[in-house]
């Protein structure tokens, strides 16, 4: 299970990077979004797996899984919906308003450097 | 008064002015005048007890652990610096109050000023070095503001910035220093410090403290081969000048080595360094002095010189030497600032201050005329001022004192510089008020009004009276001097007096000043020389030095800071991967402590199916409506995982928050590119490839080399578990965390949500108010469906939504003990919300939203907020939670905890910010040609009866 999980997170984290290093925003934001995903879980996984064992307290139980990573991620989850809405807003602002997604400042075009 | 207040008078006071200036500029001059005066006697109501020698103290314990104390003291040196200051001060205000002009904003002037003399009143009365520090630096800011005030005056700026660098980075070398001393001495009191010289001696660290404190002390008293700031900070006001520059910040480095005597002075290394700069200091400072034609900047490098008077005279390390010192301080101050404010007066009223063009000017401004010879003749040394007296102990002390083992070497140079000190006194007298009248000058040269002249007469008369009975200075001179030595040596037991007898002193004097005469006399043909060998080079060599850094600082910054996120993200990885990839192979890695679990079919399936996904994605992410529903399925297997690995509360979060994030995302993709072009080069892609395969396996190796292994040190976690019931009143341990526990972090959390959606917001409305609205409005016609709000989805939402609504409620009430909350309840309800708005548009859904989402996004703060602050009303801490359970017939009994207010808070904010930030995100899509339908739905056969019904009957 450990050796499923841990590939998982490589796999996001990898492709979370791949996609951060592309050159338009809309990647980009996908890109890390997949990084979002690929920290909560290794946060999540930082407390340890256990199955069957939740952090609610129980006479029943016996034994319960780390509940602190949980509230931890929990939050982060929620932050990061609020850190993607931002980073979409200022993409899509700067779409708006220049007509170009491109990540970086692209080269002047030529008619921009006749007016300067 | 307290001591705390005089400090902080001129802090408080400096928010005065500003305002005062709308009173008119008498109002604004009178204010600070009696700020100033209010801490000045404040000052010397301790006096008497100072003079007395007593020590009077104020403790305030700040950081105790680190040392850092607001205490403060007042000795004799103390009481002498700050009286010099804030006394000065009073002139300095009154003269300002007429120099500056109408165009100049005297609120502005006043308010610096006021800063200036907070920090360095704060200087010598504080008892901490690292607050010492604090003001230090407090004092090179606002002398900064200061001199450049004139900000349209490129010199301004630019002596500004010079000052600024200069006595930072001595500033910077005093925090190393003071640091090193606090150390030794194993506290950072001062007067716990001075009581530790022997230690502080012996210590292999006195050397380095020395050198660091040194740097700090001769940069901000402008010792050379520092002293090049001060004659470019000359293009300040002149009362700043009359202040700063001469009575009191360049005496603040002067200040520390005095206060510092006891315990660095008295080695060989104090000895040469300090009496060293200072001759040097001294002798270049008047030959520079005596060829500049601006009488500002022949006053600015007499300043120079005078101070590294002062530094020779505390390096010699004798208690002779430092009662001159003081006594040399207290001229100084007086005949000094006298000088510049004649200077401001000349240049005021006759429009220049260029030697050159002066000349005569004794019957146009006779009384200006007095006050400056006197000053200048006591700066010169002429018997009957107090300038004098202070120069003949410094001679006296020079006969005594030995450098390298020359014994004429510091007499010999004392008289040089006694000599060219002489001269450019002489010369300042001659070439600006002597001489024929000239038949025109810049401006129309008389004197001016009392306000003016008042301050420097005031000073003038104590440069007399000094001079004609010293014996009224010595008591305040042997308490000053005592305090300077405490307690290391003996006070002096030689008097202050004009007439010590034919001393080798006395023939210095003589030599210096018939010299200086006959050097004025061939000033002409010495001048012509002067400027022949070239102008002094010290500005030359600064501006080289900074223009070196900042090439080097661009050629970095323009490598590493171009601009490029890409280029970022890559460097950031790469370096990443690299250091944690040393601190792995340099490491020991234990051997694993846990089994791993099993892996069952289910997981492995939801596995192939999150990679597949993935790999899918990454191959056609160009199609980016392909990539979003790809994600959505990556988000809904780690929802799984979560649901799988125990953690239910992060499996409803998980899941809610995909629904929200790929709405908006599908609401964005409206707007922007459906496809990405090709545009990286193969070459590239396989870079890109490389550093994040790289990553990943760096992050999975790590991760997994984690998760087999036990925790190094026990975690928190058990209290949690422990207290959660007993404590928090709840058996969901993750919400009771959330909401009790780590009950602050999760308030500072749903407020930074809540500035993210007002940040959407505000650009939507930023963009809306802009261009772009009409480009929206404009923008071509796509295919969209005939069809738009589908009977079936209006109707499917409507039932939906008190059933979703309900479910929220569970959701949320259940929270506490069972998987569930506010966050989890506030997503829900929001995407209940949010389906209305998809299955009858925004127009439609927004004309029936009754609450702002803002609103709800501060009622939810605030809630949260006052929840927290309640406990306050019955002694606890902030957000301490409380519970109880109560029974009401024929429920079943419940509990009742306030940490349900506080997740009450944090649920109306979560529906608020996700309302908020989708709603923003749907007003973009307005465009010109949709009408806005009234309806709920586009179809409606309800309507096409009633229609076809009205059209019959009509």
């Amino acid at each position: 299970m450990e050796l499923l999980l841990a590939s998982a997170v490589g796999v996001l984290t990898a492709a979370g990077v791949y996609l951060v290093l592309r050159q338009r925003t809309f990647p980009v934001i996908v890109g890390t979004a997949f990084l979002s995903y690929a920290v909560n879980v290794f946060l999540f996984a930082s407390g340890r797996l256990a199955v069957h064992q939740p952090p609610v307290l129980d006479d029943a139980a016996t034994a319960y899984t780390d509940p602190l990573p949980q509230a931890l991620v929990l939050t982060a989850i929620v932050i990061s919906f609020g850190m993607t809405a931002v980073v979409v807003m200022v993409a899509l602002g700067a779409y708006l308003s220049s007509e170009d997604d491109h990540i970086d400042d692209q080269p002047e075009s030529g008619d921009e450097g006749a007016q300067s | 008064m307290s001591l705390f207040l005089i400090v902080a008078l001129p802090f408080l006071g400096a928010l005065l002015p500003g305002l005062m200036i709308r009173a008119g500029r008498q109002a604004c001059g009178m204010v600070t005048f009696l700020v100033t005066l209010t801490a000045f006697l404040g000052l010397m109501t301790h006096l008497p007890a100072v003079m007395a020698g007593e020590t009077v103290t104020a403790r305030l314990d700040w950081m105790p652990s680190l040392g850092l104390n607001f205490n403060l003291f007042v000795d004799g040196l103390g009481i002498f610096f700050a009286g010099l200051i804030l006394g000065i001060g009073l002139l300095i205000i009154t003269y300002a109050r007429f120099y500056l002009s109408r165009e100049d904003n005297m609120g502005e002037f006043y308010t610096y000023l006021l800063l200036f003399q907070g920090a360095m009143v704060g200087i010598v009365l504080c008892d901490n070095v690292l607050m010492l520090l604090i003001f230090w630096e407090l004092t090179s800011l606002s002398s900064f503001l200061l001199i450049g005030y004139w900000k349209h005056l490129p010199e301004g700026r630019q002596g500004a910035r010079m000052a600024l660098a200069v006595t930072g980075a001595g500033g910077l070398a005093m925090i190393g220093g003071m640091m090193l001393l606090g150390d030794i001495a194993g506290s950072y009191d001062l007067t716990v410090i001075l009581q530790h010289r022997d230690e502080i001696q012996a210590s292999p660290y006195y050397m380095p403290a020395l050198i660091l404190i040194l740097l700090g002390c001769f940069t901000k008293s402008a010792q050379f081969p520092f002293h090049f700031w001060l004659p470019h900070a000359m293009a300040a006001p002149t009362p700043v000048s009359a202040y700063l520059h001469s009575a009191t910040m360049v005496k603040a480095g002067i200040f520390l080595m005095a206060r510092l005597w006891p315990v660095l002075s008295g080695t060989d290394a104090w000895f040469i360094l300090v009496t060293g700069a200072g001759l040097v200091t001294m002798v270049i400072g008047a030959i520079v002095a005596l060829f500049k034609n601006d009488l500002k900047a022949l006053l600015a490098f007499s300043t120079v010189s005078h101070l590294g008077l002062i530094t020779m005279l505390l390096g010699t390390g004798t208690p002779f030497g430092a009662m001159a010192a003081v006594f040399h301080i207290l001229n100084h101050a007086t005949f000094k600032a006298a000088l510049f404010m004649s200077a401001g007066i000349i240049d005021h009223e006759a429009g220049t201050r260029d030697i050159t063009r002066l000349g005569g000017l004794r019957r146009l401004m006779p009384v200006t005329f007095v006050i400056a010879t006197i000053a200048s003749l006591s700066m010169a040394g002429i018997p009957f001022l107090n300038g004098f007296l202070s120069k003949e102990m410094m001679l006296e002390e020079s006969t005594h004192t030995t450098l390298f083992g020359y014994p004429m070497l510091v007499p010999v140079l004392a008289t040089i510089g006694a000599l060219f000190s002489a001269a450019y006194c002489f010369r300042l007298i001659a070439h600006t008020f002597l001489g024929p009248q000239r038949e025109s000058y810049p401006g129309h040269p008389h004197d001016p009004g009392f306000g003016m002249w008042g301050p420097p007469a005031l000073l003038v008369i104590l440069v007399v009276a000094i001079g004609v009975a010293p014996f009224l200075a010595e008591p305040l001179v042997k308490t000053v001097t005592a305090a300077v030595l405490g307690g290391t040596a003996e006070l002096p037991d030689a008097h202050l007096k004009i007439w010590h007898g034919v001393t080798p002193a006395l023939w210095m004097s003589v030599i210096a000043v018939a010299g200086g005469i006959i050097l004025l006399l061939m000033f002409k043909p010495l001048s012509r020389a002067w400027a022949a060998a070239g102008p002094p080079f010290a500005k030359a060599i600064f501006d080289a030095i900074i223009a070196m850094l900042v090439t080097i600082a661009q050629a970095v910054t323009g490598r590493l800071h171009d601009g490029s996120l890409t280029r970022y993200a890559a460097i950031f990885t790469v370096t990443v991967f690299a250091v944690t990839a040393h601190a792995f192979f340099s490491g020991e890695v234990a051997p694993p402590s846990r089994e791993a679990l099993p892996i069952e079919p289910v997981p492995m399936t939801a596995w192939i199916l999150l990679v597949t996904a993935t790999a899918v994605l990454l191959r056609y992410h160009r199609n980016r409506f392909l990539a979003l529903i790809l994600m959505g399925v990556v988000g809904l297997v780690v929802s799984m995982a979560f649901a799988y690995l125990s953690a239910p509360d992060l499996a409803l979060t998980q899941l809610s928050v995909e629904v929200v994030t790929i709405i908006l995302l599908l609401l964005a993709l409206n707007f922007l590119p459906r496809y990405t072009p090709v545009e990286s080069t193969a070459g590239r892609r396989l870079r890109d490839g490389v550093i994040s395969v790289g990553a990943g396996v760096g992050a999975a190796a790590l991760i997994y080399s984690m998760m087999l292994r036990d925790f190094v040190e026990p975690s928190i976690s058990a209290y949690h578990l422990e207290n959660s019931y007993k404590g928090g009143g709840g058996t969901n341990v993750v919400n009771v965390i959330l909401v009790d526990f780590r009950g602050f972090d999760t308030f500072g959390e749903i407020i930074v949500l809540g500035i993210a959606a007002l940040i959407i917001y505000a650009i939507t409305e930023a963009l809306l108010s802009g261009p772009v609205r009409a480009r929206l409005l404009n923008r071509p016609t796509e295919d969209v469906a005939g069809d738009a709000h589908p009977m079936l989805m209006v109707v499917v939402t409507r039932v939906m939504m008190p059933v979703v609504l309900m479910v929220g409620v569970y959701i949320f009430l259940r929270g506490h003990n069972e998987p569930g909350g506010g966050f989890i309840a506030g997503l829900v309800v929001a995407i209940a919300v949010v389906m209305q708005y998809m299955a009858s548009g925004y127009s439609w859904a927004s004309a029936r939203q009754r609450y702002p989402f803002h609103g709800i996004i501060g009622t939810g703060v605030l809630v949260a907020g006052l929840t927290g602050i309640g406990s306050w009303f019955f002694g606890a801490e902030f957000l301490t939670s409380a519970f109880g359970y109560f029974r009401i017939p024929p429920f079943e009994e419940f509990e009742l905890a306030t940490a349900m207010g506080f997740d009450l808070g944090v649920f109306l904010c979560v529906v608020g910010a996700v309302m908020l930030s989708l709603e923003s995100f749907s007003r973009l899509a307005r465009r010109s040609d949709t009408e806005v339908s009234e309806f709920a739905m586009d179809i409606d056969p309800s309507r096409d009866d009633e229609a076809q019904t009205t059209g019959k009957e009509g």
